[in-house]
């Protein structure tokens, strides 16, 4: 078994069309040297989930920018004039979710459940076209799980297995992607051999991750 | 007072809501301020909604680490005892309740607690970020901002921007005075004694209910 690749040969694996996860948090604890190759490669008419859309030089925001993105599904894209411009043009169509809820939607796709129960968005227009639910005397909106073909991640250290162990708030929704995706690829800050981590410290488990790639010390 | 004085007024006073003990979440903004005047003694723990609680000041110049940042992308620090984690947990807290205040700002406020801070149609549509899960799921949703904007009310008897939230709002703190959410409607609890009431009337649209101990506002 060999997860190593090269950033190339990982990205190859994305088509026009597919639905791609993006780890990170306004760039924070994004993959950015698998951003910049997907930037090189052209792919278009993907749909992306993400916490955010970055900045125009930042994270996701470049692939905004490369207009490689018919779809959006995030939380918050106020940071990238790029995408509020494609947005209002209808280039690209962006859903706006909830963050609290983006996050339990992906981490319902990598968990094999189908769908929650959230009190948020409740009485807003986050609830038009869903189905409503009173539990206890609480209204609650069904939310749906999200998956994707790919997911690109980050991590800090990662062994040759693909166990993660992460820095700071990079963690993000990295964890929550790894298992929610077909093929989940994970950049490397440092790849390191079997048993140089600490079961002890990993977070996400190797067995989520299909090819680890190594991005070098990057501390964006 | 000028601007930068109304807003070190505002959080001066939201910072004295503050009890040993609170999670605390802070907008950005103004409500970030709120940190720098957290009452001698009492100790909070600040949570970042990217992913951890301990959120501590900005870094030394040269000190800054791009894996640190808050949910505004700025690099800053966590304190001795905190604990980074990802998204879904960092919303398990925030949405389950375990987060004692939030503080905010706002486009509109309405007198029964309705917030509306995320958007103005065809204008402004940056996206709701973690808001609606915050004003949903905070035990208190205090909201810090300036009464009026360019002389127009922005504490109504309805909101006419889309919500935020329905009814989650519990106070306003503003630079004329301090406001809660009652079953009776929105009560004025505190007053800064450089505006009379009609005066904090006026500037507000929805009607204003005069608490039966309507107190100086201090900081």
């Amino acid at each position: 078994m060999n997860k190593v690749i090269s950033i190339d040969e990982s990205i190859s694996h994305i088509k026009d069309g597919m639905t791609i996860m993006v780890g990170g948090f306004l760039g924070c604890g994004s993959p950015h040297k698998l951003i910049d190759a997907l930037v090189e490669s052209g792919v278009k008419d993907l749909t992306l989930i993400c916490n955010d859309s970055g900045f125009v030089d930042i994270g996701v925001g470049k692939l905004v920018v490369n207009k490689q993105i018919k779809k959006l599904i995030a939380s918050h894209v106020g940071t990238n004039k790029e995408t509020g411009i494609q947005m209002n043009s209808g280039d690209m169509e962006v859903i706006l979710v909830p963050q609290g809820t983006l996050a339990e939607q992906v981490r319902c796709g990598g968990a094999g459940l189908g769908g929650f129960l959230t009190p948020t968005g409740v009485g807003t227009v986050v609830e038009e076209g869903k189905e409503k639910m009173e539990i206890d005397g609480i209204e609650y909106l069904l939310e749906l799980p999200l998956r994707a073909d790919i997911a690109l991640i980050a991590g800090e250290r990662v062994d040759k297995y693909g166990n993660i162990v992460y820095y700071g708030a990079t963690r993000n929704f990295n964890h929550l992607m790894a298992p929610a995706a077909e093929v989940t690829i994970v950049e490397a800050e440092n790849v390191v051999e079997i048993g140089e981590l600490d079961a002890n410290d990993v977070v996400t488990p190797g067995i989520f991750v299909d090819y680890i790639v190594d991005g070098g010390a990057n501390n964006g | 007072m000028d601007r930068d004085q109304i807003k070190e007024f505002i959080a001066k006073r939201v910072a004295k809501e503050l009890q040993e003990g609170d999670l605390v979440n802070l907008g950005i903004g103004m409500p970030t301020m709120v940190a720098n005047y957290v009452p001698e003694g009492i100790n909070v723990f600040f949570q970042s909604e990217n992913g951890f609680i301990g959120l501590g000041p900005a870094p030394l110049d040269g000190k800054e680490d791009p894996r640190v940042v808050n949910a505004g992308g700025q690099c800053v620090t966590i304190l001795p005892g905190g604990v980074f984690f990802d998204s879904a947990t960092s919303f398990e807290i925030i949405r389950g309740g375990h987060v004692d205040v939030t503080v905010l700002g706002a486009l509109q406020v309405a007198e029964n607690g309705d917030l509306a801070n995320w958007m103005i149609p065809g204008k402004m549509v940056p996206g709701m970020g973690g808001a609606m899960d915050l004003v949903t799921g905070a035990k208190k949703v205090i909201i810090a901002m300036e009464h009026t904007v360019k002389g127009n009310h922005k504490i109504l008897k309805e909101c006419n921007l889309p919500l935020t939230a329905a009814g989650e709002v519990d106070m306003i703190v503003t630079e004329m005075g301090v406001m809660k959410v009652t079953d009776k409607g929105l009560t004025l609890t505190e007053i800064n004694p450089e505006y009379t009431v009609e005066e904090v009337q006026a500037a507000t649209e929805a009607e204003l209910i005069l608490a039966d101990n309507l107190i100086k506002m201090e900081i």
